[in-house]
């Protein structure tokens, strides 16, 4: 990789680099999808009825926009002292570019293996890149690039959210 | 058991799909939250919302949001749709009081190398007569009657979005 004078070199060393790889708190659970699927009045067969299920996905899955459900840490744990930050690499880029605003323009989910009941999915996330600096008419700063990874227990990739951030100093 | 099925030698583009209208209570915006474990008091604490982010009310999170645009092409598609990928951006906020309208096109309909069929729709979302969201998902569909994309798995599926 070349090096980029405009970017600090710990922020080069993230380019492309597995970081904060975790595993959900709990299993994917039925709960959560009736749920879900009751916040939406989604209806579709494959997540009520058992004999759909098995007809057409195999048997019962998660809608697969529930994919980052599963890791958002409880509201309360015991032991816990610190809330996790979901998508820490973008605060950790708020902060090595020193870049006090930031904000989030695309955002891109792609679906893998259906996610199942009973599954434990293991994510991770990757910094893709970071533009050289840019002024818009929100500041300066930088565009980047970071794509969020799942898969299951056996390693199969159930799906990736991909988001572009722009980090900036209002001039 | 027979299921609305759109099949790709059914759709072209330029179809569009029905309208959904939603009439969004106070209630869906805090269930949305919660069900896609959203803690964050703007989706579900009016003073927060309305002191602290200056906004004129509690508001729908970014989970529930893409749970609501996987409904609405799913309830086109039928049960055999399968979302590849949906992609987008938002504008603005949907409060409660306020009528969510779900509109939506098919841009194109093809097929990839392993012979699954796709349809790309463009979709948009106004919430009290603003545009809120604008959004892209790619679903697959059964090429034709008996197809079924929830069967493919592997080297099968390939539904990685295009730069």
């Amino acid at each position: 990789m070349s090096e980029r004078a405009d970017l600090p070199a710990e922020v080069q060393s993230w380019l492309g680099q597995r970081r904060y790889e975790l595993e959900g708190e709990f299993d994917v659970e039925r709960g959560y999808i009736f749920t879900t699927c009751s916040s939406v009045q989604n209806g579709n067969p494959i997540f009520w009825d058992d004999k759909a299920a098995a007809e057409i996905t195999g048997g019962p899955i998660a809608p697969p926009a529930m994919i980052s459900v599963w890791f958002r840490p409880h509201h309360w744990a015991p032991g816990r002292t610190e809330q996790a930050l979901p998508l820490q690499v973008h605060f950790d880029l708020k902060r090595a570019l020193d870049v006090p605003e930031a904000v989030m323009s695309d955002n891109t989910v792609t679906f893998g293996e259906p996610v199942r009941p009973g599954d434990r999915l293991r994510t991770w996330q990757v910094l893709r890149n970071v533009s050289t600096p840019k002024k818009t008419k929100l500041g300066t700063g930088h565009f980047w690039d970071i794509d969020v990874e799942y898969v299951n227990q056996r390693g199969e990739w159930v799906g990736t959210e991909s988001y572009t951030g722009f980090g900036y100093r209002r001039d | 058991m027979a299921y609305r099925t759109v099949t790709a030698d059914r759709v072209e583009a330029g179809d569009a799909l029905p309208e959904l209208a939603i009439d969004v209570k106070p209630v869906d915006i805090v269930l949305g939250a919660m069900a896609s474990r959203d803690w964050r008091p703007q989706h579900h604490d009016y003073k927060f919302a309305t002191e602290r982010n200056g906004v004129r009310d509690i508001f729908m999170n970014t989970p529930n949001l893409a749970a609501w645009f996987e409904r609405y092409v799913t309830d086109w598609t039928g049960p055999y749709g399968r979302v590849g990928w949906i992609r987008f951006r938002m504008k603005d906020s949907v409060f409660p009081g306020e009528t969510m309208v779900f509109k939506g096109a098919v841009k194109a309909v093809d097929r990839d190398a392993r012979g699954c069929a796709w349809a790309e729709l463009e979709l948009e979302l106004t919430s009290g007569g603003r545009v809120t969201t604008v959004c892209t998902a790619r679903v697959a569909i059964p090429a034709a009657e008996g197809d079924n994309p929830w069967k493919r798995r592997g080297e099968d599926w390939k539904p990685r979005a295009a730069a």
